[in-house]
């Protein structure tokens, strides 16, 4: 009985050694975190950030977009919103963001045939706030108007910063590009 | 100076209702939901004989977020995100209950490729979970570097999961009748790469942490849950496993190509801590070993099937999906009446059973017991 | 007037402000090392950023957060006995200091040498018993309690293996003066008692890490189950005495270990003062290896260490030491 106490006892004290022999290791071995400020991570390949606008391919300035309102109906946080000008009528309707989803299917019907009559977005709002990464609407979106971002560095101080305007967003990047 | 400790019960709602005993000289302790080893999220309140526990009562709720009410006002697509923050460990589990509810209702076959990539993802998942719980675990018990150095592979798997599913801890990566990414060579080679590098680290956690002699002391013999209290209360996983029950739903009730891979469910009978422990560090070994196989088997062809529907509508009727996630059995019901949301949606949760066993397990330990067993029934309070 | 005050008072007090500020740069130095050696072990760099280009690899991370708590407000909790609240830190803090005074940091580096040394550094430190104990009852909250009752046990329980492993020491030299102890150690390790009395130095080993509640033993402020124990309702220069005094305790442990078992300030070579800081340093050092290794034991194994296994083998050692002098 005092035997195998005493033995267990050896074994355990034991067992502290190799623990510390363990972290002895861990303690000469080469660090494995990124310093932020000067490295950054640059496996940020797939990563799904905020969504941005994909230009056109014939305009940087242009984007892709159709205006079509899938991605505001799919999102399950509702914060996209968007707003386009139709050129064949007069004034900039606004077709405002989920107020009746029925409404914006009718109109998305009307507007299918007449492809000529593209209507032009004049805004497109991402609240980050709100949005939960699902990637939803660049999935739904029909013509591949939306990507996501690899935006990591994203940091304010108020909640407005982080309504971001993508469609200026992308007319800064053609010019940047430009430039 | 209210010296009189016992007496300082006015709380709240809990607090008034957990009324003290007859007994004079006992203390009357809230810990949580602040309190560290209660990880924010759960309080218990306890009535305590110097060190000794003599009654627990959990109390819930704190991050009860209406997950079931919210699958009843969204169309099913937009509930997607959803399932991954019920367990923000195991995301991926949840999210495959969730879309697989939804296909066996619909009746969609799901392409073989895209069943291999789920099997991959989610065991992946569930190491990254098993290696932060078990970090966890050693911070509850007082050591700090083992939560350093499974963040270490934890990082590095999410980074693999990152480049596929877009997120490292709320996946929204399945879809109805597949995934929403194709996997590639990269991610095939970097996985691999992984899983040889996971094995000489599983020695090193053993030379540790799983050898350690004070470890051993701090959860051998500790918190003892017989298999039929598991049973009573409906626990699962890792718990009902360590209480020496081979009981895995991947194995009991294979769903998708489980019943393809060459695996063993570990299960101890010592029904302690240390079961519980050694379930997860076993869990883990084989989670690698199903990953291995089902790369090396891997089909070609669709990731997501050709006339996958973007916004299902499936039929009126009812479903239920069961799978196995980290911490035990992920229940979906599923009740449809043909509209484009759900009527109803039931989850179960593995960690409220597992949760349910504490106070009668907790009676007459020690505080530091209560944070071992704590600790090791894994607890993501949904 | 002033030739009215004795000499030995005034190298007392020049010699309290000296050791003051010798606590205060260990400290400085201990939490930096602290933290680099953490960071180390967990293979991230530990503090890096505080301080300009100048003081690389964050150096001046201990200034800042010493600033820190020192700017904080100081807060008494509803319900809390004030004057008891205030008064234990500085129970805390104050003997830690005094005990330096008997320390020979050289061959001629010790403020007051006298006969009861290591009497004093044993008396003193058990006062901070005291001081934690005032703590967690002062503060009116029951994780502080459970603290401080914590620690009364533990501080009692492993006074005892101490005394008995000093005991055989001192049966082995024949005095309780410290300077005498390193003195009557060779230069070579070989000389060093550690090599007479190799239990005696494990079990005051464990025996120095329980009394300056250092993990594994760190009970009385367990984070994981008592959220931080006696010092929970404590922040600012409150927390910052509990913090020093851990410190500074820790400090004296390794002094006393040095001299008892490893010849104090001998060593070839060098000159004394540098081979007494070094033995320091390396006890220091493997005090925060531990910490960064090891699990918490629970209370319950904590006290059977001691009772089981501690107070037997250290009264066995001293037996045995006995019937060798005898011989």
């Amino acid at each position: 009985m005092i035997v195998k106490s005493l033995r267990e006892t050896m074994l355990g004290m034991w067992s502290l050694l190799v623990g510390m022999k363990v972290t002895a290791v861990n303690f000469k071995s080469t660090q494995i975190t990124v310093h932020y400020p000067r490295e950054v991570v640059h496996s940020l390949e797939g990563y799904r950030g905020h969504i941005e606008l994909v230009p056109s391919d014939e305009d940087p300035y242009k984007p892709k977009c159709i205006a079509c309102n899938n991605c505001v109906r799919i999102c399950p946080s509702a914060c996209i919103s968007l707003t386009a000008i139709k050129p064949k009528k007069k004034a900039a309707e606004k077709t405002e963001a989920p107020d009746s989803a029925d409404e914006v299917k009718t109109k998305g019907k009307k507007e299918a045939p007449a492809k000529k009559a593209k209507p032009e977005l004049e805004s497109f709002v991402c609240d980050y706030n709100y949005c939960c990464l699902c990637g939803l609407c660049v999935q739904s979106c029909p013509t591949g108007a939306l990507r996501y971002s690899s935006n990591v560095y994203l940091a304010g101080f108020t909640r407005q910063e982080f309504v971001l305007d993508l469609l200026s967003r992308l007319q800064n990047q053609a010019q940047k590009k430009e430039q | 100076m209210n010296l009189d400790l016992r007496l300082d019960t006015s709380g709240d709602f809990y607090a008034r209702k957990f009324q003290p005993t007859k007994r004079e000289d006992t203390l009357i302790l809230n810990m949580g939901p602040q309190h560290p080893s209660t990880h924010g999220v759960l309080r218990i309140i306890l009535e305590i004989d110097g060190e000794y526990i003599l009654r627990a009562e959990p109390v819930l709720g704190y991050i009860h977020r209406m997950h079931e009410k919210m699958a009843e006002v969204m169309s099913y697509p937009q509930y997607l995100p959803n399932p991954a923050r019920t367990d923000y460990l195991h995301g991926l589990a949840w999210n495959w209950a969730h879309v697989a509810a939804v296909e066996r209702l619909m009746g969609l076959e799901v392409p073989e490729r895209a069943e291999y990539i789920r099997v991959i993802t989610c065991e992946l998942n569930r190491i990254t979970s098993h290696l932060l719980w078990w970090g966890a675990y050693l911070l509850d018990l007082g050591a700090f570097t083992p939560i350093m150095y499974a963040f270490d592979d934890r990082e590095r798997i999410q980074d693999i999961l990152q480049r596929i599913t877009g997120s490292r801890l709320t996946y929204c990566y399945y879809r109805f009748g597949g995934v929403s990414n194709d996997i590639d060579d990269r991610f095939i080679e970097e996985t691999r790469k992984q899983c040889s590098r996971m094995k000489p680290r599983f020695k090193m956690f053993k030379d540790l942490v799983t050898d350690n002699f004070i470890l051993r002391k701090r959860v051998e013999e500790i918190g003892e849950i017989p298999a039929d209290t598991c049973r009573k209360y409906g626990a699962t996983g890792p718990v009902l496993r360590g209480s020496g029950v081979p009981y895995d739903v991947r194995r009991a009730e294979p769903y998708s190509v489980y019943d393809r891979f060459d695996f063993n469910i570990p299960s101890y009978d010592t029904c302690d801590a240390m079961g519980r422990y050694l379930v997860r560090m076993d869990e883990m070994q084989e989670s690698i070993k199903i990953i291995e196989q089902a790369l090396d088997t891997l089909p070609e062809g669709d990731y997501i099937m050709p006339k996958a529907p973007k916004k299902p509508k499936p039929p009126a009727g009812d479903v239920y999906f069961a799978l196995e996630g980290a911490r035990g059995k992920i229940g979906f019901h599923l009740v449809s009446d043909g509209d484009k949301s759900p009527y109803r949606l039931k989850l179960r949760a593995p960690g409220f059973s597992n949760l349910s066993l504490f106070s009668e397990v907790s009676e007459g330990v020690l505080i530091a017991d209560a944070v071992s067993i704590l600790g090791s029934l894994d607890l993501v309070i949904p | 007037m002033i030739e009215a005050i004795p000499t030995q008072f005034i190298i007392i007090f020049v010699g309290l402000l000296a050791v003051m500020a010798f606590v205060g740069l260990n400290a400085i130095v201990l939490v930096y090392l602290e933290r680099k050696v953490a960071g180390f072990i967990h293979r991230r760099p530990g503090p890096y950023e505080v301080g300009p280009p100048c003081f690389p690899h964050g150096i001046l991370q201990p200034f800042a957060d010493g600033l820190k708590l020192v700017g904080k407000q100081l807060f008494t909790p509803r319900g809390a006995d004030s004057i008891l609240f205030w008064l234990a830190p500085m129970i805390s803090i104050a003997p830690a200091i005094v005990c330096f005074i008997v320390i020979p940091f050289g061959p001629h580096l010790q403020i007051v040498n006298t006969n009861v040394g290591l009497v004093l550094i044993l008396a003193f430190t058990g006062i901070n018993v005291l001081a934690l104990c005032l703590a967690g009852w002062a503060s009116q909250n029951k994780y502080g309690l459970i603290g401080a009752a914590r620690d009364i046990s533990q501080g009692v329980a492993y006074e005892i293996p101490l005394l008995l492993v000093v005991l055989s020491v001192v049966f082995m030299t024949g005095t309780f003066n410290l300077f005498d102890i390193a003195d009557g150690q060779g230069a070579w390790p070989w000389q060093w008692y550690i090599f007479y009395q190799p239990l005696a130095f494990i079990i005051f080993f464990i025996c120095a890490l329980a009394e300056t509640n250092r993990n594994p033993f760190d009970l009385p402020e367990a984070e994981s189950e008592l959220t931080a124990g006696f010092h929970t309702e404590y922040s600012g220069m409150g927390f910052a005495c509990f913090f020093l005094a851990e410190y500074a305790y820790m400090v004296v442990a390794s002094c006393i270990i040095a001299i008892l078992f490893l010849g104090g300030f001998q060593g070839p070579v060098l000159p004394g003062g540098w081979w007494f800081l070094a033995k320091v340093y390396v006890l220091l050092l493997i005090m925060i290896w531990i910490r960064w290794t090891f699990p918490r034991v629970r209370f319950d194994q904590l006290l059977n260490i001691c009772w089981k296994w501690l107070i037997p083998l250290a009264v066995l050692n001293l037996l045995i030491t006995l019937a060798v002098i005898a011989i």
